[in-house]
């Protein structure tokens, strides 16, 4: 599962301590940047001019209110939501300019930098947890059977789904579901890790196992975008935190920073909300 | 009244003939190229091309706005009359395709709509094009939920061939009608008819329950 070069934690930072590499000299050398992403629906200025840039190893959550843009932003990153205005650029890789056309060409491309993990899961139904893994190493990445068969085969046994390769998704748990989700991201060796607040639809006792493996993946170096609203696993696992309301970025900085001792007051109410919801 | 089993049994033979060397073959040919062409225009109306999916739906409104008889005689009478002049068969096979399009385009355009937007967007975040996660992701998926209604177009269509007879196809009803107009016994033969029909209707029936066990092998019961 650990990511094989260019992924590898960069020189200065160990697997085993990826917040090192955010304070060090990562930061220079952005996996991906965003800048000055504009997204509207109609009259809903959703995003109004965002930037971001997320450095090799580093797990950047991003947290805010419902409505705040912070889902956008993701499906921005791998063009599942055209912005109206911006640039994604990936280093070695694409970089797209939006607001004027952008072709199916470039969207593959920010596509093939990114892995997603979805909410609500979104497995193929009509496949079993092993044809889900391999769809797009075999289809896509046109990698052999019998290769993407014995990797996706590793993954699963990682995250303890070995015995469930050949049953159909809703044969699963909604976390064993999610594994696989994570598992079928995994699996096409993205550069960059999305999520998109993966543990929301699960029932309480099936959070853990899930936000397991994500951590078990930022320990061995991932580069991560995470939308989430479990704090305490930001504080863990997060090398940065990004609060976002009403379409902007309003306070970013090192969790405890963020989550303890907030600098705006949008931010320490939020913050206080989440954790006192009486 | 007084009913001739020997005629019946003698009769049989022949319906059934006429059935299996007629209203099959036309109906499983018409079914096929109808399906064919019903995809593209399903496509044709997601594409989201303002020319192609007026095509599309004019076409359906076309099809489904008119009679069938209708068609197949503009199509096996009228044609020549500008010089198109077609054989009974292929006539009816052209009839009853495009009829048949235009009912299921609709089906499978409401099939694929069906379809959660996740699931495509799975597809995209995977890396696959548009026509690979059609493909591979939602036709599939939009299949075990046109199974039924597709059922029904097919069902419809094989009784819907009867009528080909009036274009001198040589089918089931034809041949019933032919042994009806030399013994005289109509009651008899066209009740016979009407039994060979429903016998075939019944077995494609249970073809279309296991049809749909199979594609939906993968949905929680």
């Amino acid at each position: 599962m650990s990511p094989t070069d260019p992924r590898t934690p960069s020189e200065g930072g160990t697997p085993s301590d990826p917040r090192t590499q955010s304070e060090g000299g990562g930061a220079n050398d952005p996996i991906v940047a965003v800048t000055e992403l504009r997204k509207s629906f109609g009259e809903n200025h959703v995003l109004k001019s965002i930037d971001l840039s997320v450095a090799q190893g580093q797990v950047l959550a991003l947290i805010g209110p419902s409505g705040s843009g912070k889902t956008t932003v993701l499906r921005c990153l791998n063009g599942l939501e055209i912005p109206d205005g911006g640039r994604v650029a990936f280093r070695a890789g694409p970089s797209v300019e939006f607001g004027r056309p952008v072709s199916r060409r470039q969207l593959a491309a920010l596509r093939d930098r990114s892995g997603m993990v979805f909410q609500h899961y979104n497995l193929f139904p009509h496949r079993t947890v092993l044809e889900n893994v391999i769809e797009g190493p075999v289809q896509v990445q046109k990698r052999p059977k019998d290769e993407a068969v014995r990797e996706a085969e590793d993954l699963l046994r990682r995250v303890g789904l070995q015995d469930k390769k050949d049953q159909y998704p809703h044969q699963l748990s909604g976390g064993q579901q999610q594994r696989v989700g994570i598992v079928r991201a995994l699996a096409l060796k993205p550069a960059l890790l999305l999520f998109d607040e993966p543990t929301s639809a699960l029932d309480p006792e099936l959070v853990g196992e899930v936000l397991h493996v994500i951590k078990e993946l930022a320990d061995e170096g991932w580069t991560m975008v995470m939308v989430t609203h479990e704090l305490a696993f930001a504080r863990e696992v997060a090398t940065e935190v990004v609060f976002m309301d009403g379409g902007v970025v309003v306070e970013r900085g090192h969790p405890d920073q963020v989550l303890r001792d907030p600098r705006e007051e949008r931010t320490r109410q939020f913050v206080h909300r989440l954790l006192n919801p009486f | 009244m007084d009913v001739d089993w020997e005629l019946f049994w003698t009769s049989l033979w022949p319906i059934v003939q006429g059935g299996l060397t007629g209203t099959i073959p036309l109906s499983l040919a018409s079914f096929a190229l109808g399906l064919l062409l019903a995809l593209v225009v399903a496509l044709m109306r997601l594409s989201g091309n303002a020319v192609l999916a007026a095509l599309g739906r004019a076409y359906v409104s076309i099809i489904r706005g008119t009679p069938l008889l209708v068609q197949l005689f503009v199509i096996f009478y009228g044609l020549p009359s500008i010089g198109i002049v077609i054989p009974p068969w292929p006539s009816a096979i052209i009839a009853f395709s495009l009829n048949v399009g235009g009912y299921a385009a609709e089906i499978i355009r409401a099939a694929i709509l069906s379809v959660p937007k996740g699931q495509w967007e799975a597809g995209h975040t995977i890396g696959m094009s548009r026509g690979l996660t059609l493909r591979r992701v939602i036709l599939p998926q939009a299949a075990r939920v046109s199974v039924p209604p597709l059922s029904n177009t097919f069902i419809s269509l094989v009784k819907d061939t009867s009528l080909a007879s009036l274009i001198l196809v040589t089918e089931l009803f034809r041949q019933a009608q032919e042994i009806a107009a030399f013994s005289q016994e109509f009651m008899l033969l066209y009740l016979e008819a009407a039994l060979v029909y429903w016998v075939f209707c019944l077995v494609l029936s249970s073809g279309q329950t296991r049809l749909e066990r199979r594609l939906g092998r993968y949905v929680a019961h």
